[in-house]
């Protein structure tokens, strides 16, 4: 295949916009750089170049801890630049533009919103559209990693550069079709429409556009006073195919895999010492068993046949390194970890409080499933992978295969929130499929992901702020946890952005990356302390904001009432930045901040700051049943930036305050002798719909630059509004979370 | 091996199973019919909710000797041909789903619901207990109102 450079743009000049406040000079000058591809019909792949990335990357790690000038979603599109190309579009006979995109589809939408941009500049309909996940591609090297909340952001420019170039070369074609030139004619529906009326599909021009290596017509993206799709409230692409079943899980699949499930330990990371399969060997439909290091796996003609025969192996365990490890144990080796404040408090009022987290898991409601065909010289892996170069490298070094010959297929998957950024499945598949020389479909029951699955790590934090005069002087956060697994490449991303996530480490490296305090409060201090405890641990929705952040917007109230001043107008005299207060503004004025409430209920707000988004939340709580507090009502206001779908946008905000609020009042895990108690969404409360609010406003604010991300950033906010709204119902401050132990 | 006979979506439909093999894995593994999801295996989160006979069930805990001689209907069978089923249009109109992993679940809870009571309360809306982990629960909740308003 040979590609011809034809183009060269500065893709931010070309819109005519003024770069948002929060984008770092020198990402402004970041160009992409469109390419015809030599086919017989239309295909054009965009690549990224930027001569300003050494400088970058050199200011980006001098500003390390100070994240609202380079943050992780910034280090993650800094690193997505020097590589090949990311997005390519193809436009067939039939006129439908397939649409290639290197991320995960988990329920976020990115598809949708792909879909939309894509359309947008291309003057198509949605409908015409077709949105395909890329398997994994090695030459993408670091990016190919659906995280951060980063991929519109990633995505939304180039996605946009691709598809106006390949409008300019239909445009082109019709124009020597016809005759006449090329600036007369314009587009839409998918057809160019020449000034007599004559018209020409887009399919039918694919093959003569194909040819057009120099566009008669700049390639250049609309200006967004013109935008008729990016911007619009539209549905899920996908909605029909979920509505009607049609929308495939790994699962389901028409590929002749036999069904596997996997028996394993008792305790976290236990393993087998002996096993005695015997018995299991000969129970209906068993086709084989495979030991392997995870577990003993069993493969049957139906699931039923393969869990009853894992359920008769008779096996002894070893039961790992966290025997005899129970929450209390945790705890204080987590509070031993956070140091205490020995410096007595300069000012005269100190605000000092120490929170604690239990472990949460993902649980997505599609548990980890994978498909795996392994044959001698080459394999076939289907997963819902966030990470699937890595998760594809893993498979070939698991099964001794050279890389190149393992194809990993990216499947829509049912929920992640971090989890399937790791690809354990997909390992255990493979060698499953190599042991016993045939397809299989492996699949942990819920009781394994809740037992054996990645975990947010329990925390502990002592927080303390000193005031003085009405002001806080200083404000100091030290935050003990586990170290947060991020071997999944993003290690690696931020390490090709020129950062040293080696000296300190990845997680300190995320760390000053995500966390920032969005207040004046004078000199501001958060550490991070690892404690080394052999759990499974990842990346959940929000990474370390999730408790953080989630602890300052606490600790914001508190203050306010130690000053005996009303929480929202601190916030509001203390915020940063403008366009935090105004989101504040927005909730506190639509949700009616302060109107008269009965006892023991009562309204609540924080507000979040992160991946060029921000957000505010009130909530109303009712805790007049103190067994059972229920969010009655969720108001939300968000700005980021440019929301391209603003009813996915909405969908992001309205589901993470679910999230938000199970995970605050009651949905926790527990481990007992370094096993964990819970074993479904029976004893891992989870909300559900007599746990929703009756009410969710959300206010998007209009469009004010390019888009930031927004699939993790509510859940800050919305953990710490709930627990704001509980303190002023019940007049005691949560300190540990989830609220019902 | 005995077999059942049972109609599903319509059809008449005769498998070999074991008599406790529980439905959800005659449906997806023998029939290949696999709208109905795996999400707990235990009846909780009730992502694999069919109708039998018209109402809700969970078929991960319903052996398929039970269902012999009955109705089984799965997502699959819910619309009239390319017809959507009202809840099913509902369900669009308000793009509820986010992963959409549990919404085939979801929207025959809401069907069955809306079958037996018309014109559901936010109350009885709530007695709904199957499990959405992206929390679309209040478009789910809008969804069926303005199912129940058609």
């Amino acid at each position: 295949m040979s590609v011809t450079p034809d183009e060269a743009r500065d893709a931010h000049a070309a819109r005519g916009e003024s770069p948002s406040p929060s984008v770092v000079p020198g990402i402004s000058r970041r160009r992409f750089l469109a390419y015809l591809v030599a086919a017989p019909l239309l295909t054009v792949v965009v690549k990224a170049v930027d001569d300003t990335l050494l400088p970058l990357a050199d200011r980006a790690e001098a500003a390390l801890g100070v994240s609202n000038v380079v943050d992780l979603s910034d280090a993650l599109t800094l690193a997505a630049l020097p590589t090949a190309y990311l997005l390519k579009i193809e436009i067939t006979p039939e006129g439908r533009a397939v649409v290639h995109v290197p991320r995960a589809e988990v329920g976020q939408g990115i598809t949708t919103a792909m879909g939309i941009v894509a359309a947008e500049e291309l003057d198509a309909g949605l409908d015409v559209v077709d949105v395909v996940l890329d398997d994994a591609r090695p030459e993408l090297l670091w990016n190919q990693l659906t995280g951060g909340s980063n991929s519109v952001h990633s995505l939304y420019t180039p996605m946009r550069t691709v598809a106006a170039a390949a409008r300019a070369r239909l445009v082109t074609a019709a124009a020597r079709r016809f005759g006449v030139d090329a600036r007369g004619l314009v587009t839409r529906d998918a057809t160019v429409v020449a000034p007599d009326g004559r018209t020409a599909t887009y399919g039918s021009l694919s093959a003569e556009a194909a040819q057009i290596t120099t566009p008669d017509v700049p390639p250049t993206p609309k200006d967004p006073s013109r935008f008729t799709l990016i911007g619009q409230p539209t549905t899920r692409l996908d909605a029909r195919d979920i509505v009607t079943g049609k929308a495939e899980y790994a699962l389901d699949l028409p590929i002749a895999g036999a069904p596997t499930v996997v028996a394993r330990a008792p305790t976290i990371g236990g393993t087998w010492r002996a096993v005695d399969d015997s018995t299991a060997r000969t129970m209906p439909g068993v086709l084989g068993i495979a030991r392997i290091p995870s577990g003993v796996a069993v493969t049957a003609a139906t699931f039923d046949q393969a869990q009853a025969a894992r359920d008769a192996l008779r096996i002894t365990w070893d039961p790992g390194p966290n025997a005899g490890l129970s929450d209390a144990q945790i705890r204080s080796q987590l509070r031993a970890a956070a140091p205490p404040f020995v410096v007595p408090p300069l000012g005269s009022l100190s605000v000092s409080r120490e929170f604690d987290f239990a472990f949460a898991p993902h649980a997505p409601l599609e548990v980890l499933t994978c498909v795996a065909d392994v044959r001698p010289d080459s394999a076939e892996v289907w997963y819902g992978a966030k990470s699937p170069i890595i998760a594809s490298q893993s498979v070939a070094a698991a099964i001794g295969l050279p890389p190149d010959r393992v194809t990993l297929h990216v499947v829509r998957s049912g929920g992640s929130f971090g989890h399937r950024l790791f690809f354990e499945p997909a390992i255990e598949a493979a060698l499953v499929s190599k042991a016993l020389g045939r397809p299989v479909k492996l699949m942990w029951t819920r009781n394994d992901d809740m037992r054996h699955g990645r975990m947010r790590p329990a925390s502990h934090h002592k927080v303390r702020a000193t005031c003085l005069l009405g002001n806080v002087i200083s404000y100091d956060h030290r935050h003990a946890t586990l170290p947060v697994d991020f071997s999944h490449g993003l290690g690696e991303a931020l390490s090709a952005a020129g950062f040293n996530v080696l000296s300190p480490g990845v997680t300190q490296t995320v760390f000053a990356l995500t966390q920032s305090v969005p207040y004046d409060f004078g000199v501001a201090t958060q550490t991070l302390t690892d404690v080394p405890l052999a759990f499974p641990t990842g990346s959940w929705r929000s990474i370390y904001s999730g408790q953080t952040a989630t602890v300052n917007e606490v600790m914001v109230d508190e203050i306010a009432r130690a000053l005996k001043v009303d929480p929202v107008a601190f916030r509001r005299k203390k915020l940063s930045s403008a366009r935090t207060r105004v989101v504040l503004d927005q909730v506190t004025s639509v949700g009616q901040w302060g109107r008269p409430m009965p006892a023991g209920t009562a309204q609540g707000v924080a507000i979040h700051e992160e991946y060029k988004s921000v957000v505010a939340y009130l909530v109303e709580i009712d805790c007049r049943d103190q067994t059972h507090p229920r969010v009655t009502k969720g108001v939300c206001a968000v700005d980021v930036g440019r929301a391209v779908n603003p009813r996915g946008l909405e969908a992001q905000v309205q589901g993470v305050l679910t999230d938000a609020l199970s995970v605050t009042l009651h949905a926790g895990l527990h481990i007992d002798n370094g096993a964990v108690r819970e074993g479904s969404y029976s004893d891992y409360r989870f909300a559900r719909m007599a746990d929703s609010p009756l009410e969710i406003d959300v206010v998007v604010m209009p469009p004010n630059g390019d888009p930031g991300g927004a699939g993790e950033l509510g859940f800050p906010a919305a953990a710490a509004a709930v627990a704001n709204a509980y303190a002023r119902a019940t007049g005691a401050t949560p300190f540990s979370f989830p609220i019902a132990d | 091996m005995p077999t059942f006979t049972f109609t599903l979506n319509g059809s008449l439909t005769t498998v070999t199973s074991p008599a406790d093999r529980p439905l959800l894995w005659v449906l997806r593994d023998t029939l290949g019919v696999t709208g109905p999801k795996y999400g707990c295996g235990v009846g909780v989160c009730k992502a694999c909710t069919s109708h039998l006979d018209g109402s809700a069930f969970n078929p991960c805990i319903t052996p398929v000797d039970e269902c012999a001689g009955r109705d089984v209907t799965t997502i699959e069978g819910l619309a009239d041909g390319d017809t959507l089923h009202p809840v099913q249009q509902a369900w669009i109109d308000e793009d509820v789903a986010q992963c959409g992993f549990c919404q085939p679940g979801q929207i025959m809870a809401a069907a069955a619901l809306l079958a037996r009571n018309p014109a559901p309360t936010d109350a009885d809306i709530d007695a709904i207990d199957n499990v959405c982990r992206c929390g679309t629960y209040f478009r789910i909740r809008s969804a069926i109102h303005r199912a129940a308003g058609r």
